[in-house]
């Protein structure tokens, strides 16, 4: 999974002493163009470098009197110069490129393909869509914990919910984000607020509150009612025989379910199985119910230790 | 952290409580308008500094990288210049690095135009800094 590959080398961009600095007109999109191809990129003045690390650094500058020797301070990081006086940026790119030889990263899309609509993932291109918790907002209830078919949300330490894997997220989903009654689930790269991350307004929660009732809009909980209509439509087949008329009654049930939930086609094309589907809701549900009766119990303890504390210390006042 | 120095030891003189600049590029989705994130790394670039820019900080988050980590850890004032701070503050705590309570500016090139992006990320990045 590239979202799990190494660390990308790092592109230091230096123009300090000892360097010259790059033709001025070249700098935006010198930087503009690395950045494209997923590098992180940082352009040291006059300071260091801070970077935290592991990986690889490639540095970059215009060095009159050759490439200068660098170091890493930490001595955890592969460092790499080039000199890249009087090369283009294409050139330099292709500088960058060569000096990062086999090293495997995350690659953006090209500007042209984003535009044209929503982009999938491919072998070089895992495109970073999850969902990101508002602390602030979130009440821990696990409801997108139990609704989530894709482990996507795990729980803390602490009995918090936490964004656990996010590269098991679909693509372009933002359905948990409709389950959630506090609008705490945000999507970074979702087209509009409040699930883009903008800010909530009070309209929004009670919108949100609305749509989230995607078990009233299909008449129960989702899960039975999927399940209710994946045993109808085996009775139909079985009584019936006819496998045209089963699929067509499963795209009517999913293209409802579609547009409740904003849900891409190739999301619910691709779920698992009736059985498979109960199998992982009952797991995530005993996720969800086992991190809130650990927070129960936990608050529990709390209150008792603060209840005995207070009982000691009347105690004591009794004593005296 | 990692220090490439040039072998003479000339290369440190930035004030170590200048502001440190982050820039988002959002280069895996449309949603941060081209013109305006183009426009900020201009300003940015021509504005002879010290500054970092990431691909996508979505996509970092998502590798829990390291790096921000040592940007939260808050030893110096950080100006984020991304999207919605609720996201990106959510962002850092998904890579399980939350972003201090103090000393951090999230500035939002989703809605606010490059100008005033700008205004607000190098009135800041300049105080006590002369590189």
């Amino acid at each position: 999974m590239i979202a799990e590959a190494l660390l990308p080398p790092w592109v230091v961009v230096y123009e300090g002493t000892g360097a010259a600095p790059l033709v001025a007109a070249d700098r935006a999109g010198l930087f503009a163009a690395l950045l494209d191809r997923g590098y992180a990129v940082t352009r040291a003045g006059a300071g260091t470098a801070d970077l935290q690390a592991g990986g690889a650094m490639i540095v970059i500058g215009c060095f009159p009197d050759g490439p200068p020797a660098v170091s890493d301070a930490s001595g955890r990081c592969e460092v790499t110069v080039r000199d890249v006086t009087g090369l283009s940026v294409a050139e330099t790119i292709a500088a960058v490129e060569t000096a990062r030889g086999e090293r495997r990263m995350n690659r953006p899309p090209e500007a042209s393909t984003i535009a044209n609509g929503p982009v999938a993932n491919t072998a070089d291109t895992w495109k970073p869509w999850f969902p990101v918790i508002d602390t602030a907002r979130c009440t821990n209830c696990m409801q997108c914990l139990s609704f989530c078919l894709f482990d996507v949300y795990g729980v803390a330490g602490d009995q918090t919910l936490r964004v656990e894997n996010p590269a098991n997220c679909k693509v372009n989903c933002p359905a948990c984000s409709r389950v959630c009654p506090e609008v705490a689930i945000m999507f970074p790269k979702y087209h509009a607020g409040p699930i883009d991350g903008g800010p909530v307004a009070e309209a929004d929660v009670h919108r949100e509150k609305m749509k989230v009732d995607i078990s009233a809009l299909l008449g129960g909980d989702i899960y039975a009612k999927l399940r209710e209509r994946s045993a109808d439509a085996k009775t139909r087949f079985s009584k019936e025989r006819s496998a045209d008329q089963a699929l067509a009654e499963r795209r009517r049930c999913l293209t409802k379910l579609a547009d409740a939930a904003q849900i891409p086609r190739e999301v619910l094309d691709a779920l698992p199985s009736p059985e498979e589907i109960q199998r992982r809701v009952e797991a995530a549900a005993g996720r969800a119910a086992a991190a809130k009766e650990a927070a129960a119990a936990k608050e529990g303890a709390a209150g008792g230790m603060n209840a005995t504390g207070t009982a000691g210390a009347a105690g004591a006042g009794r004593s005296t | 952290m990692i220090e490439p120095h040039l072998q003479d030891g000339t290369a440190s003189s930035q004030a170590d409580d200048a502001t440190r600049i982050l820039y988002c590029r959002c280069a895996y989705a449309q949603v941060v308008p081209a013109a305006v994130k183009d426009a900020v790394l201009e300003g940015l670039a021509a504005a002879g500094r010290g500054f970092e820019m990431v691909p996508d900080l979505c996509e970092m988050a998502a590798r829990r990288d390291p790096h921000l980590a040592e940007l939260a850890r808050g030893d110096r004032p950080l100006t984020i210049v991304a999207c919605w701070p609720r996201a990106v503050q959510g962002l850092f705590v998904l890579a399980d690095a939350p972003l201090p309570k103090h000393g951090v500016e999230i500035l939002n090139m989703r809605t606010d135009t490059a100008e005033t992006v700008l205004a607000g990320v190098l009135a800041d990045s300049f105080k006590g800094t002369a590189s």
